[in-house]
């Protein structure tokens, strides 16, 4: 009996699951399509000609025949809606078109960049997750005390702080002045990349991630701390003391029980900072990541490397916030059980 | 028992002093200005003598004639900073003040024409809210051509967002209150209740609003400034400053990164504390706090 | 068991404005329990009955403070005393399920009671608990949120009772329910003190303490007012010593069911006299002008001056 009711409760179970991921597909879905022809509406009104853009520097040399020709292949002359309506049905293929700096698809070069991105930010989300998670719960544990008062002092100055700023001065300290780390790139100069080893690549990360977690810490700490607080002023917290909890054991029984799935959520929605944040770390150290190409995207007018980063970048924002949506859902007894029954 | 009904007493009690508190966020209101008035003032005062190019001081580092030292022409980065910060002030309080004027209009546009706009304009917040700032912002001053237009209209654009959801919130809020639907049952207008009702609630809202996206639009115009899609540098704002000193990064000159990043970061947090300052003061929730 | 002496609880309050503000929500609490006793301790909301909880416990809040003397088997308590008896020798039935970790599985949760308390081998001291009460083994892995208002007092009783205080404190635990479970729980508290614990019923439900209690102490205000047998408790109340005792007997439903008008004074806003005196009926200008000593009186205690010993 007890075998049948898990069985069942496996079913709906994965019934839920379902209707989950098919109702965030269909937002996705609906969120791109609606971003892409912003995005493409807004890219039309720029005053930069993508031809210039395209041919750069040897504008000078290309004549009015050429142009027509680059004009025509990229179908620039076309209107707007019927351009946009042909990118798109690209788009749906897969298709982003090909990057006018970097003269290879789009596709691939995002998916090169982000890989490379990915070990930067997926660095700097779990250090900044753990480091923050842990200065919140001794903040908030002593709330009040003067240790309190400086992780606080920290965080708040730090919320002010320009990313690129930290960046240099991380530079200047370790790289300049100490020289234990490198002054840029992912991989040491002069090196074919397949001898590129792991430990190479380690330093070459310890930085830039170094700038995203220092920054996404603030965040983390403040929100912690907050809700630590708050647990530690709830009645279970009082009654807890009455059976003999003193102030850390309560903490580490009730506290991080509770304040855990507040703290991770926030960590899954705090990806577009974690991207935006990267666009101008990568940019200091020239680490070759997405965000490092979005700048020349947009500096020197590459329209479909820019559109494949603005999709790529929202699909990354989304992502997080349905891992913190999913997080609620499979972790937080009281949603699962109760969406259950 | 019935008869004998009371109040419990609070279970928690608040603790702090709201005389000191109340001081406090004054003096942390005086200072904020203060720190910013200095600076202001001092950048007029300076004015752009220590600009000129001067060989024989190239690349000092601070001392007493140059606090920030002085870079590879020789001009004094005190000044530098002082003029960028200022050029870098003056466009965040232009982006801001359109930012802030935009979440103001859509605001109320979503709270007062509700139906279709209201649904639109949500969404149209949600699908701003979707993509990282930085990426929106690099979309947007491309498609103005870069340039202080390009850093107006995107930092403007990308920062409205949360100003509207608080002040279409507040909207709908008073709309519902028992003093508002009485002042329409006397009889008078929408425009009169607008003017005796809504904008006494909506003016401290839009200030601290406005006050706390100053720094915000600040750092970001800093941000894309210096990654070179923002201010040219025709137009040396900090980001521009902070920008060059890359290139002399392995010099060893370090104070023409570190100092006037710090200067920023000085401002940046005049105006956070000022507008979270004032914020506590205004808000009826925390000023008893 | 536990003697509370001229308990006295002051909490530093800041008023909007300048003001520093000390308010007394109780003042001049008496009471006794003894080993095997179950004392009733009434009073309205608000007459301060679940401070007295926390001050035996020692787990007031940090801008309270608390004057007088409490003494726990013949020992006065400090806050280090409390701090080592709190889970073990004294131990707290909350009043709602609202007291328990939402995201802790209450078998865990009463395990870990059982740890606190010392027991050598809380998973069978748990095992043993909820058999006792009649909840079955696969409730141990329910989250509080999932108990029905009958399960989740079983489990609150369990947490008390999984270790071996002496004494047990149960604060307003039938708030609301229904009538049955309200027995059941009543059942609950006396079986506690059958087994030689000292158990305090805080209520504000008088019919309740009623059928379970050895005693009753009544609180008006903060204070101790009367404590007497529970046999006194009946006719016309004849037997009681206080006035405000005997409004209370009047105004169950199964007697008079008159209630007292007016309302019990504010701890920010105390009479001089007698806390009593604005709604007393005997009340003379000797009440008004100085709080009356709690006095024996017939075999039980009184604050009154209009009954004689």
């Amino acid at each position: 009996m007890v075998g049948a009711g898990f069985s069942m409760l496996d079913v709906s179970f994965t019934m839920l699951m379902l209707s989950f991921v098919i109702k965030k597909a269909a937002r996705l879905a609906a969120l791109l399509l609606m971003l892409s022809a912003v995005a493409f509406a807004l890219v039309s009104l720029s005053p930069i000609d993508p031809v210039t853009a395209y041919v750069g520097a040897d504008m000078l040399r290309v004549g009015p025949e050429q142009r027509a020709r680059i004009a025509e292949r990229w179908g620039l002359d076309d209107p707007p809606v019927e351009r946009y309506l042909r990118w798109l049905g690209q788009v749906a293929q897969g298709d982003l078109g090909v990057s006018m700096i970097y003269r290879q698809p789009v596709i691939e070069v995002i998916g090169q960049r982000f890989l490379a991105s990915l070990g930067l930010m997926g660095a700097a989300w779990l250090c900044s997750g753990v480091l923050g998670f842990a200065l919140g719960v001794l903040a908030g544990g002593s709330a009040g005390s003067v240790f309190d008062r400086l992780v606080r002092w920290f965080a708040y100055v730090l919320a002010s702080t320009p990313t690129f700023w930290l960046a240099l001065l991380l530079l200047i300290v370790f790289s300049v002045e100490l020289r234990w780390t490198p002054i840029c790139c992912a991989m040491p100069a002069g090196i074919a990349p397949e001898d590129v080893t792991l430990a190479q690549r380690l330093h070459h990360l310890i930085l830039p991630a170094a700038t995203l977690s220092i920054l996404g810490v603030a965040n983390i700490t403040l929100h912690t701390r907050q809700k630590l607080i708050a647990v530690l002023e709830s009645d279970y917290a009082l009654f807890a003391r009455a059976q003999g909890e003193t102030r850390w054991s309560l903490i580490r029984q009730h506290g991080l029980r509770n304040i855990a799935l507040p703290a991770v959520t926030l960590q899954f929605a705090s990806f577009s900072e974690l991207f935006g944040g990267s666009v101008l770390a990568e940019q200091v150290f020239a680490y070759p990541g997405l965000g490092q190409a979005a700048v020349p995207a947009g500096l020197r007018g590459d329209v479909p490397l820019l559109l494949g980063i603005v999709l790529f970048s929202a699909v990354f924002v989304f992502t997080g916030n349905t891992l913190a949506d999913l997080a609620y859902q499979l972790l937080d007894p009281r949603i699962r059980l109760a969406q259950l029954a | 028992m019935a008869s004998v009904s009371l109040k419990r007493a609070p279970k928690r009690v608040v603790t702090f002093d709201v005389f000191n508190r109340r001081v406090r966020t004054l003096g942390m209101i005086a200072f904020s200005v203060a720190v910013l008035a200095v600076m202001m003032l001092l950048a007029q005062v300076l004015g752009v003598d220590g600009l000129q190019t001067r060989l024989d001081v190239r690349n000092q580092p601070p001392s007493w004639a140059n606090p920030f030292g002085t870079d590879w022409l020789g001009r004094d980065m005190f000044t530098r900073t002082l003029q960028g910060l200022t050029i870098s002030l003056r466009v965040g309080l232009i982006a801001s003040a359109l930012s802030a004027v935009l979440g103001l209009l859509v605001g109320l546009a979503a709270a007062t024409l509700g139906g279709w706009v209201d649904a639109a304009i949500t969404w149209l917040i949600d699908l701003f809210m979707s993509l990282p700032h930085m990426v929106a912002l690099i979309l947007i001053a491309f498609v103005f051509g870069g340039g202080v237009n390009g850093v107006i209209a995107s930092v403007a654009l990308t920062h409205w967002t949360g100003l509207a959801r608080v002040i279409r919130a507040e909207v709908l809020q008073l709309k519902t209150a028992d003093y508002v639907q009485l002042s329409a049952r006397f009889g008078h207008s929408k425009m009169w209740i607008a003017r005796h009702h809504l904008l006494p609630h909506l003016f401290p809202q839009f200030v601290v609003g406005l006050l706390l996206l100053f720094p915000h639009a600040i750092l970001h115009e800093a941000g894309i400034t210096f990654i070179g899609i923002g201010l040219s540098p025709h137009q040396p704002a900090v980001g521009v400053i902070l920008s060059e000193s890359m290139r002399h990064l392995s010099t060893g000159y370090w104070w023409l990164a570190v100092l006037p990043g710090l200067a920023l970061l000085v401002m940046v947090k005049s105006f956070d504390a000022l507008g979270e300052n004032l914020r506590a003061l205004l808000d009826p929730r925390t000023a008893q706090e | 068991m536990l003697s509370v002496r001229n308990l006295s609880i002051t909490f530093a309050m800041y008023e909007a404005g300048l003001r520093r503000r000390a308010i007394t929500p109780i003042a001049g609490l008496d009471l006794d329990v003894r080993a095997g006793e179950l004392l009733g301790v009434i009073g309205a909301s608000g007459s301060g009955k679940s401070l007295l909880a926390h001050a035996v416990l020692g787990i007031l809040p940090s801008n309270a403070s608390a004057a007088g003397q409490i003494w726990f088997k013949g020992e006065l308590l400090t806050p280090a005393r409390q701090e080592a008896l709190r889970g073990k020798e004294i131990a707290l039935i909350p009043q709602s399920v609202g007291f328990l970790d939402p995201l802790m599985r209450v078998g865990r949760q009463v395990r870990r009671a059982a740890q606190l308390s010392g027991a050598s081998s809380p998973v069978e001291a748990q095992r043993r608990i909820f058999e006792r009460y009649g909840l079955r083994p696969q409730d141990a892995r329910l989250y509080p949120f999932q108990l029905s208002g009958g399960m989740a007092r079983r489990v609150l009783v369990s947490t008390a009772a999984v270790g071996q205080a002496s004494l047990i404190i149960a604060d307003e635990p039938t708030p609301g329910l229904h009538p049955e479970v309200v027995a059941e729980t009543l059942r609950h508290m006396r079986e506690l003190a059958d087994e030689g614990r000292a158990v305090l019923l805080i209520t504000h439900d008088v019919g309740a303490a009623l059928t379970v209690a050895d005693r009753i102490a009544v609180f008006y205000a903060g204070t101790t007012v009367e404590v007497a047998p529970v046999a006194d408790f009946q006719g016309d109340g004849a037997a009681l010593r206080h006035p405000y005792t005997r409004a209370l007997w009047r105004a169950l439903p199964q007697n008079e069911f008159i209630s007292l008008p007016g309302a019990q004074p504010t701890p920010d806003d105390l009479p001089a006299g007698c806390l009593f005196a604005p709604r007393c009926p005997l009340a003379t200008a000797e009440c008004r002008a100085a709080r009356p000593e709690l006095r024996p009186v017939r075999g039980g205690w009184a604050r009154c001056i209009h009954v004689e010993s």
